[in-house]
């Protein structure tokens, strides 16, 4: 009993956060890389009011190991011109060899206005392109290089509702958990699931971002799941976002096994068998074949000889008697 | 479902049983594969044809090859392929048996041994700066003094002798700047006139002392015009060369110590010259030759420096460098165009009025301008004098001339090829003649008598040979009709000259060639070059009636900008349909899987503004366009800037191309690489007609993997800025090289790994869900081959019979490239012995067969290596369930058989490319392999488990068949005989 009122207090607080003007979230890195000390009290697991503090773009030293810095977002319908739509508002880590990293990623987004809110219905109906940017240098913005992601509008969260959705639905009690759960990790196994929770009361989308260092490679904005294709249009109930952001480091790549020396070369050689020569049968099978045919056949004649001759001897009689079976018959009529 | 996986598991372990390899029997040599020698387009050429037994020509050409060929067949003796940056300078004869060559911009000399092209010696030369090279091989009465080899390279002047390559003396010239012009020894004379320019405008003459490199004398005179760099040398003293507007002559004379400069403007000669001239580079005594826009003049200088026009020729033209073939005599040869034949003139220097020799020659097809022209003598049956010329073709091939006929004639042009594309042989037409048959009848008789003698070892030695002769040139491989199994194609290859070429894939030959007008220098397009040739229209409907085309794609200039241009070529006859010039310029070509009603592949062209435009330019492609038009993404890569950009379609363009045909872009997508850190070095993706056999894979304890299969991926290699030169220039620490796969849809980054220590060049191969690449460990001071393997997560958990029975599977939802379906790679790296030129792979034509990997090696070679050797899951001791499955042993490197060469004892010089194609059979693949040299050979990765080999004796077949139905009838006949005496017993 207790639970459910406890889940019901976190539904409304979710519900009332949804109300609020912007809907921020949160977060989650996935670092893989040297160090990958993943510290667990910087996952934030409730929706946190942005910092408005003053952005410390450039302003970081080697001694502050961490500094504040604000990224924006910017956005575009269609092919209009970009605009500021939210903020990324991050950690920079500077590790002791001098490297520098983002963490602890944190997003609010700008609520629209009535204007907006018309162009992205529209955007909607014509199903263009909804355009995100960032830019790639982080800290020294150049305002030219940027990298780009686009998504076709309809497929933006709200539409999914496959299959899938439905029976994760059924099947979660506790669905809210999880989708703060989804932050934590890798992307591949729950992502699914985060896009079915929220089905229906806002637009779903993932943030995948990508970093080197301070510098973004690439971020790609989309459904969190599937995409049924063609894709249905249907407008949310609330104007709200629902996002979650993965910031990406790149893999090391697994090392080549080294092997003492004896192992290797004789194990990849010895199962590389020399092309084996065909053996004996598998050259003359086609005139085997034929050939034992024949050696049946002239067996089986063979047989049938002396055995009817064996029977012609002995059972000449009876066999006499069944051929002559008939005309006795007949006589005895 | 589940009885495909099953049946896929029996196949699976069939295949498992042995790893195949291509070794064939030495008899098999030839049988199914062959091998063409080239050179490349010839630039220098020299005659060895005194006191040897065989006469020969040496030369040098573009692709850095020399060789020395027959002269009586032009054949060649032998030949070396210098490396790609190693080129050839020059070339000459020293001391009548070596070949000297002089490449690398003049920083090294070679010698060769003339009658078997062993290198005598090599030297480096070394200098203050790189310059112009020039080489000077004084010529010398008699052959066997150490004659010194003068070398102008690198800014300095080396003398080498001939005999061992040791410098004998260096000269480094005060001004940094002078450049070397002529270098002038005269007979029995020990001074050396070395003359050139300082800048632009400073003429500088030194003599030295040939004994010991001392400098004697330096003049210098400044001349206010400016020089324009072509000079010629018109007697021993005096040069001729234009000033820096190129429309006034200027005669130098510079003997006696003292430099002298005479003015003469090219409009007192030629009358009605305007525009720009250029002296032809020539080594006449008394005479040159000024080319200007309209024509060709030949001017003579007297002795007193006096300039007169001696002729005037409006064709395009030729000369060869002078020959002296007796005591003061010297010729020179000139080619003149007519219409369809070439005009062949040997005149002597100071008698323009007579010929020596007048030969017109008819050529027998296009083969363009007359390029260059080398010219030689031989002494008549009559003891006069004879002259043959080897003349270089603006196809770049290569043609013997003498005594008014085409001697000899090589399609070297075949040594630059730059794209290539398959077309189908015409369908066998019905109807042959009776007589045709019975002729036949009885070779067919005869041949499979040998056969079957052969197949019972009861052939003779001579039998043997005329059986291998039978299978070399078996008739049916050269035929010109398509065949069942789809082994003969016609090889569609398009050369850096805009030569076209049909080869058959049987034996090689060529079937026809086409000198592309509309890629040869005209007014509208002054320097065009090819880009690639592409499958046009392909008919399947109307197979019967209907050519393939083939569409060639060039552009007027090598820059981007440049306009393009398209032209139309029937594959059956060779002929060129239709040419025209596009209106814009062409980044890339995208060929569309759509088809118009006649069967024409669609084209979409991308001009460097992002412009998009239709081929064919028909209503009904655009009508089939826009039915696709919101699902057509493309991609970019500029590996400069560091960005790759995504794009999609907008409405139709504006401005003033604006037509039906033309669309505009947007960027959807892109990914930025920070140039501080990251260099993009290889950017590959899928083979767009690749066909993929399934989609799952069967593993170990009967589990499915779905691969993930998408045609938009592209595969990126990006390297630290420190390691984009050459291995070593960088430490493992400042080095790495990350690896990216990217969707071309949306942009996602799919996959990316990234390898410490590690650098290119990288090589890469894309195929089904896996990607190949080779690239350098420093850490390990190896080369490594790593391997990805992409797999659909999002498919995964249809692996429930029930499931897939109830329908509870989302195996046949469609795909969206904007849903994110969550993919897991595996990926394993191996060590591999040999850096590579190139990597592809087999496809067949369902992708059932097993796919090997094709590798060009270092040393021209094509290495086959089995896929499987490349699993990411290869482990150490693999269960017996792996085993079955197929699954090698892990090793650290990978096995490099020496059977497995497909290119078995052959060598295809400069490897370049690895082209595979299809056969209609599933089990074989053609490979096509191009450098310098061609390479063709049929391969069966899995063996060729769907047909009998070629050695396979149906007469043998037959023939038991036959006594096997007489035996049978025999025994009825007998058996039944016998039941009807029983009955009658």
């Amino acid at each position: 009993m207790k639970k459910p009122a406890l889940l019901q207090v976190f539904a409304l607080f979710l519900v009332i956060s949804s109300l609020h003007a912007f809907q921020s979230d949160e977060l989650d890195e996935e670092f893989g890389l040297e160090g990958g000390n993943l510290q667990p009290q910087e996952r934030i697991l409730d929706p946190v009011v942005p910092t408005r503090s003053t952005p410390t773009r450039g302003k970081y030293s080697d001694s502050d190991s961490d500094s504040k810095i604000q990224i924006s977002l910017e956005q575009a319908f269609g092919d209009s011109d970009f605009f500021p739509a939210a903020t990324f508002s991050a950690r920079l880590k500077t590790w002791s060899h001098g490297a520098q990293t983002l963490t602890k990623l944190r997003f609010s987004r700008n609520s629209f206005t009535e204007v907006e809110k018309q162009k992205f219905q529209k955007l909607l109906e014509e199903d263009e392109f909804y355009r995100i940017r960032l830019p790639s240098n982080v800290l020294n913005p150049t305002g030219k290089d940027f990298v780009i992601s686009s998504v076709r509008a309809s497929a933006i969260g709200v539409r999914h509702n496959g299959t899938l959705y439905s029976k994760t639905l059924n099947a979660s009690e506790s669905p809210i958990n999880e989708s703060i759960h989804l932050t934590s990790t890798k992307l591949k196994s729950q992502n699914v699931k985060v896009g079915d929770v929220f089905h229906g009361m806002a637009w779903m989308s993932t943030f995948v971002i990508h970093t080197e260092g301070v510098n973004i490679l690439a971020v790609n904005y989309g459904p969190p799941g599937a995409c049924p294709y063609p894709r249905q249009l249907r407008f949310p109930a609330k104007w709200s976002f629902n996002s979650h952001t993965v910031l990406k480091n790149s893999e090391q790549a697994p090392r080549t096994p080294i092997f003492a020396e004896d192992v290797p070369g004789e194990l990849g050689e010895g199962e590389t068998v020399p092309p084996p020569e065909r053996s004996f049968w598998a050259k003359y099978w086609m005139y085997l074949i034929p050939l034992g045919l024949i050696v049946m056949n002239a067996m089986t004649q063979a047989m049938n000889l002396p055995e009817e001759q064996a029977t012609g001897q002995s059972g000449a009689q009876p066999a006499a008697a069944i051929q002559r079976g008939p005309s006795p018959a007949v006589r005895r009529r | 479902m589940a009885m495909a996986i099953r049946s896929l598991l029996i196949f699976l372990c069939i295949q498992s049983i042995a790893v195949p390899t291509f070794s064939l029997y030495e008899d098999q040599a030839g049988l199914m594969d062959w091998h063409q020698k080239y050179i490349g387009k010839v630039k220098h050429a020299v005659f060895q044809t005194q006191k040897t037994g065989r006469k020969r020509v040496l030369v040098s050409t573009e692709e850095n090859v020399i060789a020395s060929l027959d002269l009586r067949h032009g054949e060649i003796f032998w030949r070396h392929v210098l490396g790609t940056d190693d080129a050839i300078d020059g070339i000459d004869i020293a001391m009548g048996k070596y070949l000297i060559t002089l490449s690398s911009e003049g920083s090294i000399l070679r010698a060769w041994n003339l009658p078997d092209g062993q290198m005598w010696w090599e030297s480096f030369l070394q200098g203050p700066s790189d310059s112009k090279s020039f080489l000077f091989v004084p010529t010398s009465s008699k052959a066997d003094e150490d004659n010194t080899i003068l070398v102008f390279g690198k800014g300095s002047l080396h003398a080498v002798s001939s005999i061992h390559g040791d410098i004998v003396w260096k000269v480094d010239f005060p001004d940094e700047s002078f450049e070397v012009q002529e270098v002038i020894q005269h007979h029995d004379s020990n001074i050396i006139y070395v003359v050139g320019f300082v800048g632009s405008s400073q003429f500088d003459v030194y003599q030295i002392n040939a004994k010991n490199g001392e400098l004697l004398k330096h003049d210098s005179a400044a001349f206010d015009g400016g020089f324009s760099g072509e000079v010629s040398l018109v007697s021993k003293a005096k040069l001729v060369v234009l000033d820096a507007a190129r429309s006034t002559l200027l005669t130098i004379s510079f003997q006696k110590g003292e430099i002298s400069f005479q003015k003469t403007y090219i409009s007192d000669l030629v009358k009605g010259f305007s525009g720009m001239a250029m002296i032809l580079p020539s080594k006449l005594t008394g005479l040159f030759a000024v080319k200007t826009i309209t024509a060709t003049t030949f001017i003579s200088m007297s002795s007193e420096g006096q300039l007169e026009v001696v002729d005037k020729i409006n064709h395009a033209t030729v000369i060869s460098d002078a020959l002296s073939f007796s005591e003061d005599r010297q010729a020179f040869a000139l080619v003149q165009h007519g219409d369809s034949d070439i005009h062949l003139n040997v005149k002597q220097n100071h008698d323009w009025s007579s010929d020596l020799l007048k030969e017109r020659i008819k050529l027998n097809q296009q083969r363009g301008f007359v390029h260059r022209v080398f010219m030689n003598n031989y002494v008549r049956t009559d003891k006069s004098h004879g002259f043959r010329a080897l003349i270089v073709m603006e196809d770049h091939s290569l043609l013997l001339l003498q005594q008014g006929e085409i001697v000899w004639s090589r399609e070297d042009g075949l040594a630059s090829v730059i794209g290539v594309t398959t077309s189908e042989l015409p369908v066998e037409k019905e109807g042959v003649s009776v007589a045709k048959v019975e002729q036949n009848l009885f070779e067919w008789l005869k041949e499979h008598m040998l056969k079957v003698k052969g197949a019972l070892m009861l052939a003779s030695a001579e039998d043997l040979a005329a059986i291998k002769g039978m299978g070399l040139r078996s008739s049916e491989k050269s035929k010109m009709t398509r065949d069942h199994n789809g082994f003969r194609k016609l090889l569609i290859v398009l050369t850096k000259s805009g030569k076209l070429f049909a080869l058959h894939t049987g034996d090689g030959r060529i079937v026809w060639s086409l000198l592309l007008n509309s890629l040869r220098q005209s007014e509208a397009c002054e320097n065009p070059t090819g880009i690639n040739v592409y499958p046009w229209q392909v008919p399947h409907h109307h197979a019967m009636d209907e050519n393939p085309s083939v569409l060639v794609v060039g552009r007027c200039k090598p820059s981007s900008d440049a306009l393009g241009i398209f032209s139309f070529v029937d594959t059956y006859t060779g002929k060129e349909l239709k040419s025209f010039g596009l209106d814009h310029s062409i980044a890339q070509v995208i060929q569309l899987p759509f088809t118009d009603s006649t069967e024409q592949h669609l084209h979409l062209l991308i001009d460097t503004s992002g412009q998009a435009h239709l081929y064919p330019r028909t209503p009904e492609a655009v009508a089939i366009f826009q039915l696709e038009f919101s699902n057509i993404y493309w991609y970019s890569v500029e590996a400069d800037n560091g960005v790759i950009k995504g794009h999609g379609l907008k409405s139709n363009c504006d401005g003033e191309v604006a037509n039906n045909y033309c669309f505009g872009s947007r960027e959807v997508w892109s990914i930025v690489f920070p140039l501080e850190t990251e260099k993009i070095i290889t950017a590959i993706t899928r083979k767009s007609n690749e066909v993929v056999h399934t989609q799952a894979k069967v593993v170990a304890d009967q589990d499915v993997m779905y691969k993930y299969i998408s045609k938009n991926l592209l595969f990126v290699a990006t390297v630290s800025p420190k390691a984009s030169g050459d291995i070593g220039s960088a430490t493992p620490e400042e080095s790495h090289l990350v690896v990216y796969v990217v969707d071309t849809v949306t942009g996602r980054i799919l996959h990316r790994m990234n390898h410490h220590g590690s650098q290119g060049p990288v090589h890469a191969v894309f195929s089904e869900n896996w990607i190949v690449y080779h690239h350098f460990s420093l850490r390990a001071h190896r080369y490594e081959m790593t391997v990805i393997e992409i797999y659909d997560q999002s498919r995964a958990d249809n692996k429930d019979v029930w499931k897939i029975v109830l329908g509870k599977h989302n195996l046949t939802s469609p795909m969206s490239s904007y849903s994110r379906p969550g993919v897991t790679t595996k990926s394993q790296s191996y060590y591999f012995t040999q850096s590579v030129k190139a990597i592809s792979v087999t496809s067949t034509a369902k992708g059932i067969t097993s796919k090997h990997l094709l590798i060009g090696t270092i040393g021209d070679q094509v290495l086959a290596m089995d896929k499987r050797f490349f699993d990411p899951r290869r482990s150490l001791n693999p269960t017996q369930s792996e085993k079955e499955e197929g699954i090698l042993p892990l090793t650290d490197s990978l096995p490099i058989i020496p059977q497995s060469y497909v290119t078995h004892a052959l060598k295809v010089e400069g490897l370049r490319g690895i082209v595979t194609v299809p056969a209609k059979l599933e089990s074989a693949t053609l490979v096509f392999t191009h450098g310098v040299d061609l390479f063709f050979t049929r391969l069966a990765p899995s063996r060729t488990y769907d047909s009998l080999t070629e050695d396979f004796s149906y007469a043998l077949l037959l023939i038991t068949i036959v006594a096997l139905l007489v035996a049978i009838f025999v025994t009825w006949v007998l058996s039944e005989k016998k039941d009807l005496s029983d009955k009658w017993r």
